[in-house]
């Protein structure tokens, strides 16, 4: 006699269940690198065995050596001291990055969605304006006004990413608002705004989460990118980006494991963030249905 | 086209003792589907006095919910408007920002689908409180307190528990008490209940109903009811007026529209009604099919091809409103028809 009541008691549990297997080992492990990267970045300096910005230059190209896990750089200053206190710059450029698209591109999404005709027209011809500019060459007039650094380069990619976030995110935000539930919050008063900020965003929310793991990879290696050009990060300050265009040489030289070690790191974060991404990204789908 | 004036002269006899709430003239909207503009309402006229009950009949695609989105300004975009709709004297289509969500305040609407028109992420308690929090500056407590109060009213006793619960924990009927709960919260002076209760149960209907219909005679609050019913408009209603095709083809006094139609298409939709005293072999249906708004001819009037008593006139002019016994009828023949339209055969 299994009726409908045990099961709809059940159904919960069965789907934690399903959730933590489809997770498997690759989402644990994406999780765990993650995490470690979090806590490096909030850290990293404090673990950091050696000072990170101290040259050294009779120590240069030592590959690992007594206490010295990852061996020296161009300068002589110790690798894996470098990689945890530029744990910092790495992951928090992204983060900023993709704050900043984020809410500019719900908000203009929402925007777009709610006002329609013309409003819509002007915030879509607006966005491929920008589509047309590639993150870099934005990168490189930030640093023109600003002068190179983080927040230039960090700037620039906000406004790079942002008609990406907004184009996806108005599609998602023209479904919602023709559901019937806002034509009844409509008509029982409810402002334009409280509407969108209480209903539509939250109703997105899935959507939103999803987009932002996916930029958050491409702007970890956007900034690395830029901090590689010597636009971004500024030395002697550590990096990531900025590590491996200093050891640049050192990888034709014979003397690879600096470069790689950040190189590694980078790959290592993005491919964890896109998969934890993707998974959040299933959920929310299957959730919808 | 009927002069709006003369049409609400014409419709409420000795109108004058009170002024209607809401004035409904020469409505017409056009909609754009597919790119080309389409009619979906010609020349609607209506008027509902406070505390008034209106009926609003008709097919499938006749018009009736979107009179209904018209009066509350849903209509989608790009819709062109025409006539005039006032309530309390005001010009609803001029209203924008704060003075249209004041006025929809005023004007509650009830839809057919609780559960689409509800936000399912959302708790109860949220939906309910929301306009009395942001429109009428009602503190939060004092919100959850009405409504409750309401949530009694309506025939729900544990309210306070039910305002942390989300749509998805309710059934369909209680779901659409709730809705009406929170439509009565803002205190309304017009209902607009777009087919209330089809979504629902039979046993449910006639519970919900009972619950709207009380409570707008306890709040004196003036409806329009929208149903395909033609009984249960009959029921609730103190007039009635029947759609076809994006006009008003008869509106008239709920009581006599069963046994004393104006035109014969509400003569036919009284006909095609089963009998339950007798066992039916086969229904009767009126022949042909519905016509949507935009498919019907402007040379001749919209349910000629359909009706049994169409003549030559009929397919060369497109009849006006016009006064007869007490209600109003769009039919050429409405006069010399009288007495022989007579109410559903057999009943």
């Amino acid at each position: 006699m299994s009726t409908g009541i045990p099961t709809a008691i059940e159904a919960p549990r069965f789907r934690a269940l399903t959730s933590v297997r489809a997770t498997g080992i690759v989402g644990i492990a994406s999780a765990i690198i993650l995490a470690a990267a979090t806590f490096t970045a909030i850290f990293g300096p404090l673990l950091a065995p050696y000072d990170p910005e101290l040259p050294n230059l009779s120590l240069a190209w030592i590959g690992p050596a007594g206490g010295h896990l990852l061996g020296f750089d161009v300068q002589g200053r110790d690798v894996l001291s470098r990689l945890l206190a530029g744990a910092q710059t790495s992951m928090l450029g992204p983060l900023v990055v993709v704050i900043v698209s984020i809410v500019t591109g719900s908000l203009l999404a929402v925007v777009a969605a709610w006002r329609r005709g013309a409003a819509d027209a002007a915030i879509s011809s607006g966005l491929d304006i920008l589509f047309a500019f590639p993150g870099i060459l934005l990168a490189v007039l930030a640093t023109a006004v600003f002068g190179a650094g983080l927040p230039a380069a960090a700037i620039a990619l906000s406004l790079a990413y942002m008609p990406y976030v907004a184009r996806v995110l108005r599609g998602a935000a023209y479904r919602e608002r023709s559901q019937p539930y806002v034509a009844a919050l409509e008509v029982q008063g409810a402002s334009a705004t409280s509407i969108c900020l209480r209903h539509l965003i939250p109703n997105m929310l899935p959507l939103i989460v999803a987009q932002a793991t996916i930029l958050f990879g491409y702007a970890m290696v956007d900034l690395a990118a830029i901090s590689f050009l010597g636009l971004g990060v500024q030395p002697p300050r550590p990096d990531w980006g900025v590590m491996i265009s200093e050891n640049q040489t050192g990888i034709v030289q014979g003397y690879p494991l600096p470069a790689l070690s950040a190189g590694v790191c980078i790959v290592a974060v993005v491919i964890a963030v896109n998969v934890l991404g993707e998974r959040l990204f299933e959920q929310a789908e299957a959730g919808r249905r | 086209m009927s002069d709006p004036a003369a049409v609400a002269a014409l419709e409420s006899p000795g109108a004058a003792a009170s002024a209607p709430l809401l004035e409904v003239a020469g409505l017409s909207v056009l909609l754009e589907i597919n790119g080309a503009k389409r009619p979906v309402l010609r020349d609607v006229s209506l008027t509902v006095r406070p505390g008034e009950a209106v009926g609003l009949v008709g097919e499938s695609g006749s018009g009736k919910s979107m009179t209904a989105r018209a009066i509350d300004r849903l209509l989608p975009r790009g819709a062109e408007v025409t006539g005039s709709i006032r309530f309390g004297g005001e010009d609803v289509n001029q209203l924008t920002g704060a003075g249209l969500r004041r006025y929809r305040n005023k004007v509650a609407m009830i839809f057919q689908d609780p559960r689409a028109h509800t936000n399912p992420v959302r708790r109860i308690g949220d939906f309910m409180t929301e306009a009395l929090q942001a429109n009428l500056a009602v503190s939060a407590p004092e919100a959850r307190r009405r409504a409750v109060d309401m949530l009694a009213q309506v025939g729900i006793d544990d309210g306070a528990k039910r305002l942390g619960q989300y749509p998805h924990q309710m059934s369909g009927g209680m779901l659409q008490r709730v809705m009406i709960a929170a439509a009565l919260l803002t205190k309304p002076r017009l209902l607009l209940a777009d087919e209330p209760t089809t979504a629902l149960d039979v046993t449910t209907q006639a519970e919900v109903m009972a619950i709207l219909d009380g409570l707008r005679r306890e709040f004196g609050l003036a409806m329009l009811f929208i149903t395909h019913d033609l009984d249960l408009a009959a029921a609730i209603c103190d007039r009635t007026a029947v759609m076809y095709a994006g006009q008003i083809v008869e509106i008239r006094a709920s009581a006599l529209l069963h046994d004393d139609p104006l035109h014969p298409y509400t003569a036919a939709l009284a006909a095609a009604r089963p009998d339950i005293t007798q066992t039916a072999h086969r229904l009767r249906a009126i022949p042909g099919r519905p016509l949507s708004a935009f498919e019907a001819p402007s040379q001749e009037c919209a349910f000629a091809p359909r009706c049994p008593h169409a003549t030559d006139i009929c397919r060369t002019e497109v009849p006006a409103l016009a006064r007869l016994d007490g209600g109003v009828s769009r039919c050429a023949r409405a006069r010399e028809l009288r007495g022989q339209l007579g109410g559903a055969p057999g009943g």
